[in-house]
């Protein structure tokens, strides 16, 4: 397995040099071919490991993803249904089946989906097939909130202190907070969404905070119980990566900071969590091992803990019960490949290391690239990736890191391993190439961008890098936000906590200025600069714009901000044949640069001078429908300013011309799926009608009539997967009758 | 000149290298002994560079069309102004050779910059086009006579090189009170006409885009076009307005409805293309440019391009503007050709004329330039040359410096009218494209034996010291003072004949195709010899198998139908 060059040896290292924890001889050999229940990045991410062992993958997708890039990387592919994940990859027994039809002995679930459904885990074990994930009860144990903070509570790991019982008398409430100690925080036990809730500082403030928590709670929910419980003001999210094996071995592959979230869900995490001490990282491996094994748990899986930054105390949480999104920032800090341990777990193989041999080199970031758009409160986008492009991985998997054998007293603790790494390396996690589809039927996440550096600066620095060369053009994307978070002070200073992004949002959003004219007068090179004639050999092109008795030649590029924005003028002349004198006039400012020379690498590569300052910068042009008007995406430093080219205004008359002809046709305006088509060709409508719905991003769309007449033609039925620009409805308009 | 790199790239692909020696070990490689810091060379350059300020004000204000005021009024009425109509017809990044730049300049008692009209020859869709720009801006685009003679002058040009023709009309028609001077000859508003049905029957297509009114006389031109386009409520066709209907026939009808383009393009069919705006217009224009099919067809030069070795900048210092000061015509074509090398003829015979071979941004071409005065062994040396240049179909281009042939009675013994002849036949009929460039005086019969405007270069420019005239000033002085009887008319008449021997005087009057700087040389005589280069012959293809009684059977042209 392992012969071959170093690199094979390194990467294939942390499973075959496993010499105190296990033995070779006696070790369950791997499986032959496995199927991954998933799609997108992580089906790619397992196939690779897969692929790297020597097992047959076998992928499965929805008629969606049938090109998709997993279904590509797999050895065998399964259609499995249309795409609403209820109908695909949710399917169980279509999945048996397919491990049945092809042969595989086990199935990888991946995160999301079905990776922590019971039912399946059981379904696989009933038909003969392996689950690479923990035992049904496990799942079921941890899948129940209370529950699980019984049976932690019981296995010695810290959970939140409160009161969860049924005496709600006031002063045996108070009792109770005061032995909680303060602040706590008072919950309607029915309730949500903030109401009947109340943070309690003093035993003072506390009989008139219950009395108007039970008051609200009682209005909003008709009961008025409520529960007490710690409140921690200042939050971290702390967690734990653990693996078990058959043989009852159990290890903790260290923690994981992903405080910062939005919308409850992380989007930038790191190991190890910044400014804990070694005791506090023991103590936290510590108790999340304590707690795998009070469930018998077997595989990988993340033991989440609050941590009070104030107290530097931590409470369990839950536990998840799959491999997390977030498991590359452990891969790059120990140099294991978690899937590779799954795979060994799963095929009955003790641990390929003890806790004392898992290593802590450096410090790792992951940053999770969505289709959404952060300053409209993170709503996810959804469309096609229209142009991507990616910084260039140095590693596949984690860089090796040196494994030294330490002592058993020494457990939980990490020595420093020193001259591990030389250079920071960049991952690229993606399950997606240019051209496909984001966030219409699935999880709107486009990628994760891994990196690793010596310390946690050297790895920002390299995250920040990495983020400056993710290009995407097609959705909104959080790529800027990314950027300027791993820049912000506060981060850079590890000062994380859960409500990080409110705290700072001033700092976080910062005002979104006029585009730099700089950026405005590259744009229009690339206009002028793409246009320009093939050179052949006639001297009716290779003078160029060459003009006689002081004549001089110039371009006008008109650009907009947006579409409704006063347009800016670029006059372009050119001097030579890669010189430039750029005039950028905007509202009443004018900037003249003189003499850039500019040229295009390729076809979305400027490379400017300016000012005697060399830059490449990335510009994609990219309409975005038929009928837009073009778009230049200009990648300028950190920032990406969107322009528009205005169509000539005798087009937009043509399109009128068109508009008018088809004015009662309903077309849709983004990918979506049909949820409903309210009318049957025939009917008779009014405007505003109600006549199609929509689904896209997990959001209706209720499309309506434009015109009062009769439905002459429809155009999709229920449950399709329609593109943009489909037209669904056609209504002929009613002659108005005088 | 300035992409010579990528040029060159594009030969080495499809040619070996011509020469791998050094320039300068090549044997046909001018040497240059100017001293540029001498006391004469700088002040023949001041003198050059104080022409050229004052030619480039002149041609920056002819561009400048007929004023602020009429270019605001187009502005709002949605138009684009005729230099932008141009500019947008044109292929972006692509040349523009204009033509007569100067015209009417000073000619009228009002100002009537470039004669109204805008012409040149530039690039649309991808193959070189005659471009023929009424501006509106200036006295509406009526025609005035020089307006006649620049716009024939570039009908001549593309029927020359068989280029497409774009007319981008807005036009009240003939300058009435000039009329005499406009309609009834041979050469008046009517040949515009009868140019286009001889090129479209030549398969030459004529594209017209009616941008604003096009009456009377001027309505043909779109009427004659192969193909045209009307830009909506805005662009009007008729044989006469509506005063003048209403005079005729008593019918009240609004412009738009009598020659609109609703209902050119919808009932009488005057119109092909109905357009939304200008820029619509033009799109149109250049789409149809793109569908010629084969009227196009371009011939790549035989060598790389190659820059000079000498700046061209010195050229003024070489020069100067004081004509009766000497220079050496080597050093002008040192700064023209491609890697300075001539391949001279002759070089010791008849040394007042300079004949030889170069090439100019790679396109071959026999040079004929003076050195003096003309003797009959310069004359029998240039007519050989002409020979030569004729047999082998290389184009000849005229660099003119010349006071003329010898007189005295040792010249006419050696029978000089009978070897100036000679030379003047040779130009007459010598059977390839010639191009004169007048670098300095064009006098008497030596303008006739250096090509001059009557001997139908297929272009003639003017540097803007050169001066035309029938003889020198100082001879002429001479001659006046011995017939003339009134000393006094004589004072006024040597000054008059002085005033119109400048190259601004003959531009202004269509003399030539247009004053261009010494700078400018190489690049449009590497552009006129591009256009010359086209394959001969290939928009008229319908020579043989005549059904007429003495036709070329080359038939009708397009008719409006």
């Amino acid at each position: 397995m392992c012969v071959g060059s170093t690199a094979s040896y390194l990467t294939c290292r942390s499973a075959s040099t496993s010499s105190s924890a296990s033995s070779l001889k006696g070790r369950k050999p791997h499986f032959d071919k496995i199927l991954i229940a998933n799609r997108g990045e992580i089906a790619c991410r397992v196939i690779r490991t897969a692929k790297k062992l020597g097992i047959r993958t076998v992928a499965v997708y929805s008629e969606a993803d049938a090109d998709a890039l997993h279904v590509r990387m797999a050895d065998e592919a399964y259609c499995i249904g249309p795409a609403p994940s209820a109908q695909s990859y949710l399917r169980i027994d279509k999945i048996i089946d397919v491990c049945k039809r092809s042969g595989a002995q086990a199935v990888h679930p991946g995160y999301g989906f079905i990776s922590e459904n019971a039912g399946f885990a059981r379904a696989l074990v009933d038909a003969g097939i392996v689950f690479i994930g923990p035992p049904e009860s496990a799942i079921v144990s941890m899948g129940s909130k209370s529950e699980s903070k019984t049976i932690m509570a019981n296995a010695g790991v810290p959970v939140v202190p409160g009161y969860h019982g049924s005496n709600q008398d006031p002063d045996f409430l108070a009792e109770q907070a005061e032995q909680i100690g303060f602040p706590v925080l008072i919950k309607a036990t029915h309730g949500g969404g903030g109401k009947g809730m109340r943070v309690v500082h003093t035993r003072a403030g506390f009989l008139p905070a219950l009395e108007s928590a039970r008051r609200e709670a009682e209005k909003s929910f008709g009961n008025g119980a409520v529960l007490v419980e710690r409140f921690v003001e200042r939050p971290r999210h702390v967690e734990v990566q653990v693996f078990a094996a058959a043989d009852g071995g159990c290890v903790s592959l260290w923690e994981r900071d992903c405080s910062v979230q939005r919308r409850n869900q992380k989007i930038i995490e790191e190991a190890p969590a910044p400014g804990l001490s070694p005791e506090i990282r023991a103590e936290l491996s510590e108790k999340a091992v304590a707690a795998a094994r009070a469930v018998g748990y077997l595989g990988a899986g993340t033991v989440e803990f609050i941590f009070d930054k104030d107290t530097e105390k931590f409470y369990f949480m839950e536990m998840n019960t799959r491999l997390q999104v977030e498991h590359p920032v452990t891969e790059m800090i120990t140099g294991l490949d978690l899937v590779e341990w799954q795979l060994e777990v799963a095929a009955g193989n003790p641990l390929p290391l003890n806790q004392e041999e898992i290593p802590l080199v450096g410090h790792a970031f992951e940053a999770r690239i969505y289709a959404e758009n952060p300053r409209n409160q993170f709503l996810p986008d959804s469309g096609k990736l229209a142009y991507l492009s990616t910084p260039t991985p140095t590693h596949a998997f984690a860089p090796a890191v040196p494994i030294t054998a330490r002592s058993a007293s020494e457990a939980m603790t990490v020595a420093p391993v020193v001259g591990a790494m030389t250079a920071p390396s960049v991952r690229v996690e993606q399950g997606f190439e240019a051209g496909a589809q984001i966030g219409v039927f699935y999880d709107s996440m486009i990628a994760k961008l891994v990196v690793h550096g010596r310390d946690r600066t050297e790895a920002l620095r390299a995250l920040r890098g990495a983020l400056e060369e993710y290009r995407v053009v097609g959705v909104s994307t959080n790529v800027e936000f990314l950027r300027t978070l791993s820049g912000h002070e506060a981060f850079v200073a590890g000062d994380v906590e859960t409500g990080f992004i409110p705290k700072h949002e001033a700092s976080l959003f910062p005002a979104v200025g006029e585009p730099d004219a700089e950026v405005l007068a590259q744009a229009a090179l690339y206009v002028v600069l793409r246009e320009r004639p093939q050179l052949t050999a006639s001297l009716w092109s290779s003078l160029a714009a060459r003009r006689f008795g002081g004549d001089v030649y110039e371009r006008l590029i008109t650009l907009q901000t947006d579409d409704a924005s006063e347009p800016i003028a670029v006059h372009v002349s050119p001097r030579a044949q890669h010189q430039f004198d750029v005039t950028v006039r905007a509202g009443d400012s004018e900037r003249v640069f003189c003499n850039i020379s500019a040229h295009l690498v390729d076809s979305t590569t400027l490379s400017v001078t300016i000012d005697g300052a060399r830059r490449s910068t990335t510009v994609v042009a990219h309409a975005p429908s038929a009928s837009a008007s073009e778009r230049l995406h200009v990648f300028h430093g950190s920032r990406k300013t969107t322009l528009h080219l205005p169509a000539p205004s005798w087009l937009l008359a043509l399109g009128g011309d068109a508009h008018t002809a088809a004015r009662g046709a309903l077309r849709a305006p983004m990918p979506s799926v049909v949820v409903d088509v309210r009318v049957n060709v025939g009917d008779r409508v009014q405007a505003g009608d109600p006549v199609v719905v929509l689904e896209s991003m997990k959001t209706e769309t209720v499309l309506r009539a434009l015109v009062a007449g009769v439905v002459r033609a429809v155009g999709c039925k229920k449950g399709e997967m329609v593109e943009e620009g489909r037209e669904l409805v056609d209504v002929e308009p009613e002659e108005v009758s005088s | 000149m300035r992409s010579s790199v990528q040029v060159s790239r594009l030969f080495r692909q499809c040619r070996p290298q011509s020469s791998t020696r050094r320039a300068y070990d090549h044997p046909a490689v001018l040497p240059s002994l100017i001293s540029t810091s001498s006391p004469e060379f700088v002040a023949k350059a001041e003198a050059m560079d104080t022409l050229i300020a004052d030619l480039d004000a002149k041609m920056a204000a002819a561009r400048l069309g007929g004023g602020e005021k009429a270019i605001q009024r187009m502005k709002k009425a949605g138009k684009k102004l005729p230099r932008e109509r141009l500019s947008l017809l044109l292929d972006p990044h692509t040349p523009f050779l204009e033509l007569s730049q100067l015209a009417a300049h000073e000619v009228y008692s009002e100002s009537v910059p470039g004669a109204g009209i805008i012409t040149g020859i530039g690039r649309i869709s991808g193959r070189e086009c005659v471009v023929v720009v009424n501006d509106a801006t200036v006295k509406g685009g009526s025609y005035y006579p020089l307006t006649v003679k620049k716009h024939l002058r570039a009908q001549e040009i593309a029927q020359e090189h068989g280029l497409p023709c774009v007319y981008i009309v807005e036009s009240g028609g003939a300058a009435l009170p000039h009329q005499a001077n406009v309609f009834p000859d041979k050469e008046h508003f009517g040949r515009i006409f009868y140019n286009m049905a001889q090129m479209s029957a030549l398969g030459i297509p004529q594209i017209a885009i009616v941008h604003g009114i096009s009456v009377a006389g001027g309505a043909y031109v779109p009427a004659m076009a192969d193909e045209n386009i009307i830009v909506r409520e805005q662009g009007r066709i008729f044989l006469a307005g509506p005063p003048l209907v209403k005079a005729a026939t008593g019918e009240e009808v609004d412009e738009e409805t009598l020659g609109g383009g609703q209902m050119h393009s919808s009932e009488s069919g005057v119109t092909d293309h109905l357009a939304r705006d200008d820029e619509h217009a033009i799109a149109i224009a250049r789409e149809i440019v793109g569908d010629l099919g084969k009227a196009g067809g371009q011939e790549i030069p035989v060598l790389p391009p190659e820059d000079p070795l000498y700046s061209a900048s010195e050229l003024h210092g070489i020069v100067g503007t004081d004509l009766r000061q000497a220079f050496d015509m080597r050093d002008v074509i040192a700064r023209i050709v491609d890697g300075s090398r001539f391949r001279e003829f002759k070089k010791e015979y008849g040394p007042t004329i300079v004949t030889g071979f170069a090439n100019v941004h790679g396109y071959p071409v026999g040079i004929v330039a003076n050195n003096g005065i003309l003797f009959s062994q310069s004359a029998l040396k240039a007519t050989h040359f002409m020979q030569l240049c004729s047999q082998r179909q290389i184009p000849l281009l005229f660099l003119v410096n010349v006071t003329g042939y010898m007189v005295g009675s040792k010249a006419e013994r050696g029978g000089i009218a009978k070897d100036g002849a000679k030379m003047v036949r040779a130009v007459a009929c010598a059977d390839v494209p010639k191009l004169t460039v007048i670098v300095g005086g064009s006098y008497g019969a030596g303008n006739y034996g250096m090509c001059g405007r009557a001997y139908s270069p297929r272009f003639l420019w003017m540097w803007p010291n050169s001066k035309v005239s029938v003889m020198g000033p100082g001879q002429l002085s001479q001659v006046m003072a011995t017939v003339s009887k009134d000393p006094t008319k004589h004072a006024t008449l040597k000054e008059e004949i002085e005033e119109q021997s400048t190259a601004l005087y003959a531009s202004a009057r269509l003399w030539d195709d247009g004053i261009i700087k010494p700078t400018d040389t190489r690049d449009a005589v590497g552009l006129a010899l591009a256009l010359a280069a086209r394959k001969r012959g290939q928009p008229g293809l319908r020579r043989e198998s005549s059904t007429t009684w003495d036709g070329d059977a080359k038939g009708f042209g397009v008719f409006r139908m």
